[in-house]
């Protein structure tokens, strides 16, 4: 059977596999990815975003949790960070998730971030697809932690939770631009330290100051070690779903995903290709010059862009 | 662009609770440039092959010292075996006797490290043994 076939049909293994190959030769996966993609748009994705230790992976596990109650069927999409200089990484989330792993409509892959910053690695959305080609019904990507300004989760996902807790900084930390500015549902998780209120009421007034035609963000509180919250926030999600889809926000976010996916599809194959041209000796070579001062860096590029184009309008 | 990372699962199956062996380990792998998938406690053989699949990892690490191991290492085996997942390296690491490793070697787990092993010897062993391009 053809491997795009056994991941329809749900096949784990075989999921699993496409996942590796997607991480770690690309080109190649795109050949499976195609053949994907007409049973691809299914899914509800939910990014989990929020600060190192603020409780992602526990409100992953809590909800999943609570929706498999329901009888959909789960993917998590857990994401850390590798080493700069190694590219090793501790995958730790499944700690938190253990019960799931042996739930067979339930299917988590943890992901190191191989260099990507903002949050995701760059396999996330391909990821997304083989999950919701599987039959996922529902998909959670929790970021790595992250502080302000990682927002790449707004690429890949329909639905944005912020996870914000008490202690984190003065007001003027709430009205900065960046992570600030994503959150669909805020969650205010650990709850029962102090702290909480002041927090809600900075949230609040942060939001008060935005466009009153837009829907605000709704606050909710939530203990993820204790399941407190947890109903109450997937109900904001479903009303918050509906919302969208009625009010044509959904389209609009799908439509600018698929945007910003051909940007950086096209992107990745440019930048290929050019480093594949001009060769790892020519940059040397113009490293030296700059560093005797012969050269700067603008002009350097330049001309190596120059010596590219000629090329390509050759028909190369 | 090419970029293939070896996937190790480091696990501890049974009831015990030292995990220090197996967290000293996850990172020496990691520092070796290995993307170590660290599930923490107490987890079942289920539980264990499962995650594995679903990560697709090319090692399966299982840290015990509770003794249990020739109760829950064939287990393991067989369930690994079910799910045709036989591909995968299992190696282990704890307090064994070295009775039970050659009984251990026999069902198929490929080393086992007693206390005291260098780290490098154990990241030697996966580099040598997993077939990095697949």
């Amino acid at each position: 059977m053809k491997l795009s076939d056994r991941i329809r049909q749900g096949d784990t293994r075989a999921a699993a596999k496409l996942i590796t190959m997607v991480e770690n030769d690309f080109q190649q996966a795109q050949k499976y990815l195609k053949e994907l993609q007409e049973y691809c748009g299914q899914a509800t994705v939910i990014g989990i975003t929020g600060p190192p230790g603020s409780g992602k992976s526990t409100i992953t596990d809590r909800l999943a949790k609570h929706i498999r109650k329901i009888g959909k069927k789960i993917a998590i999409i857990a994401i850390d960070p590798s080493s700069p200089f190694t590219g090793g990484a501790i995958l730790g989330d499944r700690i938190r998730m253990q019960d799931l792993s042996t739930d067979k409509d339930v299917f988590i892959r943890s992901i190191g971030t191989r260099g990507q910053l903002g949050g995701l690695s760059r396999s996330t959305q391909a990821v997304v697809k083989i999950m919701d080609a599987m039959g996922k019904e529902i998909i959670f990507i929790e970021t790595v932690g992250v502080g302000q300004s990682e927002i790449e989760v707004i690429k890949v996902s329909d639905i944005i939770l912020l996870l914000l807790m008490p202690g984190m900084g003065d007001d003027i930390q709430i009205i900065k631009a960046g992570i600030m500015e994503i959150g669909d549902i805020f969650v205010v998780n650990k709850s029962d330290r102090e702290g909480t209120d002041r927090l809600i009421v900075e949230i609040e007034m942060m939001l008060s100051l935005n466009d009153v035609r837009k829907r605000n963000p709704a606050i909710i509180k939530t203990i993820g070690t204790e399941n407190i919250g947890i109903e109450e926030l997937w109900q904001e999600v479903e009303r918050l779903n509906v919302y969208l889809q009625d009010k044509g926000e959904m389209q609009l976010r799908r439509k600018n995903r698929i945007r910003k996916e051909i940007h950086d599809l096209f992107l990745e194959n440019w930048q290929e290709l050019f480093f594949q041209f001009i060769g790892e000796d020519n940059i040397e070579n113009e490293v030296q010059k700059i560093l005797k001062q012969d050269i700067d860096p603008y002009s350097a590029v330049q001309k190596l862009t120059e010596v590219f184009k000629k090329q390509i309008i050759k028909g190369g | 662009m090419k970029n293939s990372i070896i996937r190790v699962l480091v696990a501890k199956p049974g009831l015990d609770g030292h995990d220090r062996g197996a967290k000293v380990v996850a990172r020496a792998l990691r520092d070796a440039g290995m993307e170590v998938i660290y599930t923490g406690l107490r987890q079942t053989p289920e539980q264990i092959v499962e995650t594995a699949i679903q990560e697709d990892v090319n090692v399966i690490g299982l840290s015990i010292l509770s003794g249990a191991h020739m109760h829950l290492f064939p287990k393991l085996m067989k369930l690994l075996k079910e799910r045709e997942a036989i591909d995968i390296i299992v190696m282990a690491g704890g307090i064994i006797p070295g009775e039970d490793i050659v009984e251990l070697k026999k069902i198929g787990i490929k080393e086992i490290f007693t206390p005291g092993t260098d780290t490098n010897r154990i990241i030697e062993f996966i580099k040598e043994n997993v077939k990095v391009v697949r």
